[in-house]
């Protein structure tokens, strides 16, 4: 077992595994839309994911004057890459995109993105699980953009895949580490997911563009941390009628009505 | 001269160019990877991979990502 990455506060001695190696956060941040690199840096510093996800452009394509220090900030703060294959139509692209990101970050780690649908984003379903196949057997650790389909996740799983990201929906194969990916609003929502039992959170736009993503990445990181906390602690059942908490035994003023 | 297509745009090269060749007129600023075709080609072998006409080349480096 390797040495757990990064320490925040909250929970101790309950590491998530993924590939075996163990992260102490269970915060996957995303990097993309923040008003600047200075408080894209910020918000890592504070709320320390287990990983920051980045992405492969053509040079000179992207309008985000953020991405110009991105590799700086990167190499700065040492927190472990998970490349995405964003913009992926086809198996092909992802498998040349995921190699080239290999290279680039040096990291196996892959985030498996097999878009099938433009408007929704909703990966292709049908391919998703012979490309993963496929990047498994190449080396990579990867960590694939699903959706909530039982049978995916399941085949998935059966080839491989020690962890499964299915879009924000509470779904349960009960099979490895399971981490929503996209579709998260709130810091309630992630609290919400990991009460759930779901393993970790990977998000982006909710903190990105929040009035103060610094702030925001930290009320993220806490609330995935307190949601895992009481995943862990076992919720109460509910109950349909009130009950005092405070003992009724030895009331004061209290007496039978005798008349 | 064979052209080739460098990251959407066309390039007029002579028909002995490397990889490595067709990388320079970009002059791209490290880190950055190269497929061609839609296949990676390792950064060890940009001497050694002849280029034919109408290659599609892309020269991709690391941007923000969610």
């Amino acid at each position: 077992m390797n040495k757990p990455l990064n320490n925040p506060s909250a929970t101790t001695n309950d590491s998530m595994i993924l590939y075996g190696q163990s992260f102490t956060s269970r915060l996957l941040l995303g990097t993309s839309r923040y008003p600047s690199p200075k408080i894209l840096e910020q918000a890592i510093t504070l709320s320390q994911p287990a990983m920051v996800t980045a992405s492969l452009r053509r040079q000179g394509a992207s309008t985000e004057d953020i991405s110009s220090g991105f590799w700086e900030i990167l190499k700065k703060l040492n927190t472990p890459v998970l490349p995405n294959t964003a913009g992926c139509h086809s198996p092909k692209e992802v498998i040349a995109t995921a190699q080239m990101a290999r290279e680039v970050f040096q990291t196996d780690w892959i985030k498996l993105e097999l878009i099938g649908d433009d408007y929704t984003l909703q990966p292709n379903t049908l391919e998703l699980v012979s490309t993963a196949e496929t990047l498994l057997k190449d080396g990579f650790k990867v960590l694939p953009y699903c959706t909530d389909d039982l049978v995916l996740c399941q085949r998935l799983v059966d080839v491989g895949c020690e962890a499964i990201m299915p879009w924000a929906a509470p779904i349960g194969t009960g099979k490895g580490p399971m981490i929503i990916d996209a579709g998260l609003g709130r810091p309630s929502h992630a609290c919400q997911v990991m009460e759930w039992g779901f393993d970790g959170c990977l998000l982006n736009t909710a903190v990105a563009l929040s009035n103060d993503p610094v702030a925001m990445a930290h009320a993220f990181s806490q609330a995935v941390n307190a949601g895992r906390t009481a995943y862990l602690a076992g919720t109460m059942q509910e109950q349909d009628t009130a009950q005092a908490s405070t003992p009724v035994l030895g009331t004061p003023f209290w007496h039978q009505n005798k008349s | 001269m064979i052209k080739v297509i460098i990251n959407n745009e066309s390039y007029e090269i002579p028909a002995t160019s490397s990889l490595a060749d067709a990388i320079a007129l970009r002059n791209p600023k490290p880190p950055f990877a190269v497929a061609v075709n839609l296949e990676f080609v390792p950064n060890n072998q940009y001497k050694s991979t002849s280029l034919k006409i109408d290659d599609r080349i892309e020269i991709i480096s690391p941007i923000t990502g969610g």
